[in-house]
């Protein structure tokens, strides 16, 4: 087991490398650069004012100069700018053979360092880790309501088979798949925030001045986002459930605790229930997967300040370390999601190996 | 011939044989036809057929259609409620010339909604296309040759898979919406190429697992013993059979690409709005749907019909898909 883990994280290596490749291409491809764009029509702004600015975040160099930067934290430029490049948290060496300069910047990807966001002048990693709380609030949130209402259904649905109750939960199970959440989200809040004016149309709370915590205000705010994500897990959850809940109550062993008398209840919900569990593991990395990518969609949506309104924004703004950093992290937690997922289905099912 | 004779000599035994050859003379099922009439029989996909149906029939006709020109500006009936609608929040009664009401610019809702079907009908087989070819091809090569080569594609899908595939289509189309190939086709061909990108990797994933699981078969061995060539085996013999697969997994694209499209509008990243008559894609439900969402209080209608419209469509489509899957594939029937 450990040794399939490890071989899993060193496959995961080569991935992460082409990710940031990948991503960095991408962000280089716009034209012009995060300096014009934030000064454009500044008159304070001289060409050759720019020009230092660009300078100081490296914007000047070729791509593969900046992405090498960008990975090991270390910026190589041409000719011996010892004297130009040393300030205060930047070391320089000359290397005369080949003619460059060296700076270490002591960051680096590789060094845990994603960087600092250039409109905030913080690291990513800072806004990044204040942004998780909110992500995580409301992921966890619409998990735990998928679960709780979803496997239910589906098990009541497998158990009453055929009934009004089994059809009308397929039938819902059918729409939500089907209904992007992205679509949910609107009709929702013009429902219940527009027309019925219940609940709010977006944001974690209130604002206010004093900004204290208040439980009920904080539930009020959820309340929408987290039954949108929800939505999907809901009629994924349950129509497992339903298959794998049927197919268990046709083997062998739920004959045998049938004919020694047990209660109906202690068969479905004892003996049935718990294998039909087995199956529902194996889908739980997808889910966090799915999660992740859907709180991108609803946090833009709900104007919810966590990660992925986060990189939607910088992305929006053309603040490249974040858009980077936050990407890359987003596919770190996708890689480790299905990682666990396969991990899960070999604890719970002694049947699977690893090879 | 020895089965007429038979059938001639009146006896009991050469009778059965006379049935047994009245079955096998009955013009033999294909598969495709067996698919074809398991997917008349439901009802949902049919259903989902005839209102995609509709909407191409719409989105081809969109000029006979509608009842105004989407881009033609009414000053002084700017957010006009629909025609049922008596007395507005903007206090303006609803006239039956605008049928849905008009925008902020006294725009006709119901027309640019028609137009709008043309964006999201393109916007669904375009791409959906391109990935398919891309996909099979690069899938069959990956299944069949395995090796090396198999591998370097499978860690490219791996990569595509990491990442959320919104984020992806956020930075491309906020990193490349200035360029030339931005502005192609009003921001259009960006978005192909971007949903291109992002969804070759799951078909090339499924139709690789075909791939793998057929070319153990023993048909592919025994025309391989006669000497077919590796490029008649994966077109001849692997091809056909994976059809199934591709068609079930372009029913589930084409709505993927709709939603989209959708959210980048609404985003403001999708198509450019055009104020050019002569364009084709003049505005789309996505870019309807960010309008909608700030005249909500004004006139609804803005957002709540492009919202229908791409609820019938998506929902349509996977009906369609769903069926289709069952007819294909009738194993996977729930």
């Amino acid at each position: 087991m450990t040794r399939y883990i490890i071989r899993r994280l060193l496959q995961a290596i080569p991935t992460l490398i082409g990710i940031s490749i990948l991503s960095f291409i991408l962000v280089n491809a716009a034209p012009g650069d995060p300096i014009t764009m934030r000064t454009f029509g500044d008159p304070r702004m001289t060409e050759e004012a720019r020009e230092i600015l660009r300078r100081q975040l490296g914007l000047d160099q070729p791509a593969i100069v900046q992405y090498f930067a960008w990975m090991t934290g270390l910026s190589v430029r041409q000719g011996d700018q010892v004297a130009m490049m040393t300030t205060p948290g930047n070391t320089c060496g000359y290397i005369g053979a080949i003619n460059v300069t060296v700076c270490d910047g002591g960051g680096g990807i590789l060094r845990g360092d994603l960087g600092t966001s250039i409109d905030t002048k913080q690291p990513v990693w800072a806004r990044i880790v204040e942004r998780m709380p909110a992500t995580l609030e409301l992921g966890i949130t619409s998990l735990l309501l998928s679960l709780f209402i979803g496997v239910p259904l589906g098990v009541l649905s497998a158990v009453y088979r055929g009934s009004l109750f089994d059809n009308l939960v397929r039938f819902f199970a059918v729409i939500f798949r089907a209904i992007p959440i992205f679509w949910m989200a609107l009709i929702l809040i013009l429902v219940f925030s527009v027309v019925l004016g219940w609940l709010p149309t977006g944001g974690r709370q209130t604002v206010s001045l004093t900004q204290e915590f208040n439980l009920g205000d904080r539930i009020r705010h959820i309340i929408l986002p987290a039954a949108v994500l929800a939505f999907g897990g809901i009629a994924g959850f349950s129509r497992i459930m339903r298959t794998e809940t049927l197919e268990v109550l046709h083997t062998d062993y739920i004959r045998t605790a049938q004919a020694k008398g047990l209660s109906p209840n202690n068969v479905w919900f004892v003996h049935a229930f718990r294998n039909a569990l087995i199956p529902l593991m194996t889908v739980m990395g997808p889910a966090i997967v799915g999660v992740l990518g859907g709180a991108v969609v609803v946090e833009t949506i709900f104007a919810w300040p966590g990660m992925g309104r986060l990189t939607v924004n910088a992305a929006f703004q053309q603040d490249y370390p974040v858009v980077l950093g936050a990407g890359m992290f987003f596919a770190v937690l996708t890689i480790i999601g299905y990682m666990l997922s396969d991990i899960f289905y070999a604890v719970v099912d002694p049947r699977v190996r690893f090879d | 011939m020895t089965t007429t004779a038979q059938t001639q000599t009146p006896s009991a035994k050469s009778a059965s044989a006379a049935e047994t050859a009245k079955v096998l003379s009955r013009p033999s099922r294909s598969f495709w036809r067996d698919a074809w009439s398991r997917l008349l029989h439901n009802k949902a996909a049919v259903a989902g057929a005839l209102v995609i149906l509709f909407f191409m029939f719409v989105a081809i006709f969109a000029p006979l259609l509608a009842p105004h020109n989407p881009l033609e500006l009414n000053s002084g009936k700017g957010f006009l409620p629909p025609m049922w609608v008596e007395n507005s929040s903007t206090g303006k009664a609803g006239t039956p010339e605008f049928i849905l009401g008009t925008d902020n610019l006294g725009r006709d809702v119901l027309s640019r909604v028609i137009y709008g079907a043309r964006v999201s009908m393109v916007v669904g087989f375009i791409p959906t296309l391109i990935i398919v070819v891309v996909g099979v091809s690069l899938g069959m090569i990956s299944g069949y040759f395995g090796g090396s080569t198999d591998n370097l594609l499978m860690r490219l899908t791996d990569i595509v898979y990491a990442f959320p595939d919104l984020l992806f289509f956020i930075i491309v189309m906020t990193a490349l919406r200035a360029t030339a190939l931005g502005q192609f086709l009003n921001g259009l061909f960006l978005l192909f190429v971007a949903l291109a990108l992002v969804n070759w990797v799951g078909v090339a994933r499924l139709v690789r697992g075909q791939v793998l699981s057929l070319k153990e078969k023993d048909f592919v061995l025994a025309s391989r013993a006669v000497g077919a060539k590796d490029t008649r085996i994966m077109i001849r013999h692997i091809l056909p059979n994976s059809l199934g697969v591709i068609i079930v997994a372009m029913a589930f694209l084409i709505p993927g690409a709709i939603i989209t499209e959708a959210i980048l509008g609404y985003l403001g990243l999708g198509l450019r709005p055009s104020t050019d008559p002569t364009d084709i894609f003049i505005t789309s439900w996505g870019s309807m749907l960010l309008e909608g969402q700030t005249a909500i209080n004004n006139q609804p209608w803005i957002l709540l019909a492009p919202a229908i419209a791409v609820a019938l469509v998506v929902l349509s489509f996977n009906f369609l898909g769903d069926g289709l899957r069952d007819a294909l594939d009738p194993r996977l029937r729930e």
